[in-house]
């Protein structure tokens, strides 16, 4: 990659921030040149991020339609998968998945609440509610 | 702390093994560590899923850049890890009020100064602490233009998340260097073992054989649409996202082996950085040609998609051959004489 060649395509993924590519001069030595990113990655990025998203959204519905418990929706919200989150918070999978059913997901003691929520980087009153009921 | 510059690197683990041995004297671009370490690498290990997706790096494992560099250089670490959250807040402290530079791992997603869109899940980030003012922690955080500041609250979530790659509060920090670095020496060393890792590593999955792997994986690709341009976007950020140079290192490996080149007259090297330069160029292009095929509206061609990176794979072949025949022959004279 030359110099010239670096990508500048201003990518929302980055946020204004730039990161540090290396690329041949004219003269062929590789400096250090700022990026502010590229379309291509920028592309694969959002489509990571929409997958969660969608994942959410879904997840969502099931929540108010009574199928799911809130956890359910706050582990993709934080984009985390079932076996992501039982790692995190050094439960059981089968167990996380036990507490994605509304029922055992409102007997959840506050100790296990409280386990959940800084897994998910959020309080425990967010954990128990869904943001149209918040 | 008697000085400390902030200066932005392409990838995380190197630039704070190249920052902390400066801050002690001993000059080592981030290149040069990297290259040192024998950092570059190839692996695609499907039963390894991360999120749903199947483990592809392009370099070592975390940690072996700053373990594998210190090691050859003759640098002392002192590496350490805490069962308890406040017994590290604690020696963190202890060390920043010594005025010592301190490298930590940490998540990226409890670090509040990311960018919303490039918060993962990914626990093997590498940063430097270089004071405290109150409860806020001075960070240079290498792949970002200027330090930041983080609470003690966001840092310490950040160290002691659980999970995949956990880094249980590792930081470490620079005992001592050597007087000086025998180049000749460590260069032949590096890129010999970094010749074995690519072309003789005994399993299929590993070095030259694993793109070859993937790409006869792309070629029968199948499943939807959705989950085919999933996978193959995995490709390309672990490719192209946060730290990697641009096309999977390729290029922060060539920049290693001009700097090589200079450094011990040894024009076989500089051909070798064409020719990295020139693979890396094809990674791009295969980064390229995803990008288009995902966006048609028309099937995904897995052909002309296996058949880019079988020519990154024929051409990553080439070039580690080519520094095998290099390494075969004695060192010249001139080459030991210089540094």
């Amino acid at each position: 990659m030359r110099t010239d060649e670096v990508p500048q395509d201003n990518s929302s993924t980055y946020a204004g921030h730039k990161k540090l590519l290396y690329a041949r001069d004219q003269d062929g030595t590789y400096t250090q040149v700022p990026s502010t990113g590229w379309e291509v990655e920028a592309a694969a990025t959002k489509d990571a991020v929409a997958l969660y998203q969608q994942l959410a959204d879904q997840a969502l519905e099931q929540v108010r339609a009574g199928e799911k418990s809130p956890l359910f929706y706050h582990m993709y919200q934080c984009r985390m998968d079932p076996a992501l989150l039982a790692q995190v918070t050094g439960l059981f999978r089968w167990r996380v998945k036990w507490h994605f059913r509304p029922k055992p997901f409102r007997r959840l003691s506050q100790s296990l609440l409280q386990r959940y929520a800084e897994a998910l980087d959020i309080s425990v009153d967010q954990l128990t509610q869904t943001p149209d009921t918040q | 702390m008697t000085s400390f510059s902030h200066q932005q690197s392409a990838h995380c683990e190197s630039g704070v093994i190249s920052a902390l041995l400066s801050q002690r004297g001993l000059k080592v671009s981030e290149p040069m560590a990297f290259g040192l370490a024998n950092a570059l690498a190839f692996a695609y290990i499907p039963v390894v899923k991360l999120s749903g997706q199947p483990l592809i790096a392009y370099r070592l494992p975390p940690q072996f850049i700053i373990k594998g560099l210190c090691k050859r250089l003759g640098v002392k670490v002192s590496f350490r890890r805490f069962k308890d959250p406040i017994a590290g807040a604690q020696a963190l402290d202890e060390a920043l009020d010594e005025g010592q530079l301190v490298g930590l791992q940490t998540s990226v997603y409890y670090l509040p100064y990311f960018p919303e869109e490039m918060r993962f899940h990914f626990n093997a980030h590498n940063l430097m602490v270089y004071g405290r003012e109150g409860d806020q922690y001075q960070i240079s955080d290498p792949i970002f233009e200027e330090p930041v500041t983080v609470s003690g609250k966001h840092l310490n979530r950040a160290r002691f998340v659980r999970g995949p790659l956990a880094p249980k509060g590792l930081m470490y920090t620079v005992e001592s260097v050597p007087e000086s670095i025998d180049y000749p020496r460590v260069i032949r060393a590096a890129i010999s073992r970094n010749v074995k890792v690519m072309l003789g590593a005994p399993l299929p999955i590993i070095g030259v054989k694993g793109i070859r792997f993937l790409a006869r994986k792309i070629a029968k690709l199948k499943g939807s649409p959705q989950e085919q341009r999933l996978f193959l976007g995995h490709i390309v950020r672990m490719q192209e996202e946060i730290g990697t140079g641009g096309a999977g290192f390729r290029f922060i490996y060539a920049s290693f082996l001009q700097e090589a080149a200079e450094l011990l007259s040894e024009p076989e090297l500089e051909r070798a950085s064409e020719a990295m330069t020139a693979v890396g160029d094809t990674w791009r292009n295969f980064a390229l040609a995803v990008a288009k095929q995902c966006k048609q509206p028309e099937a995904i061609d897995h052909a002309l998609l296996a058949q880019l990176l079988l020519s990154c794979a024929e051409g990553e072949r080439q070039l580690w051959l080519d520094l095998r025949t290099w390494l075969q022959v004695p060192k010249s004279d001139s080459a030991v004489a210089s540094r």
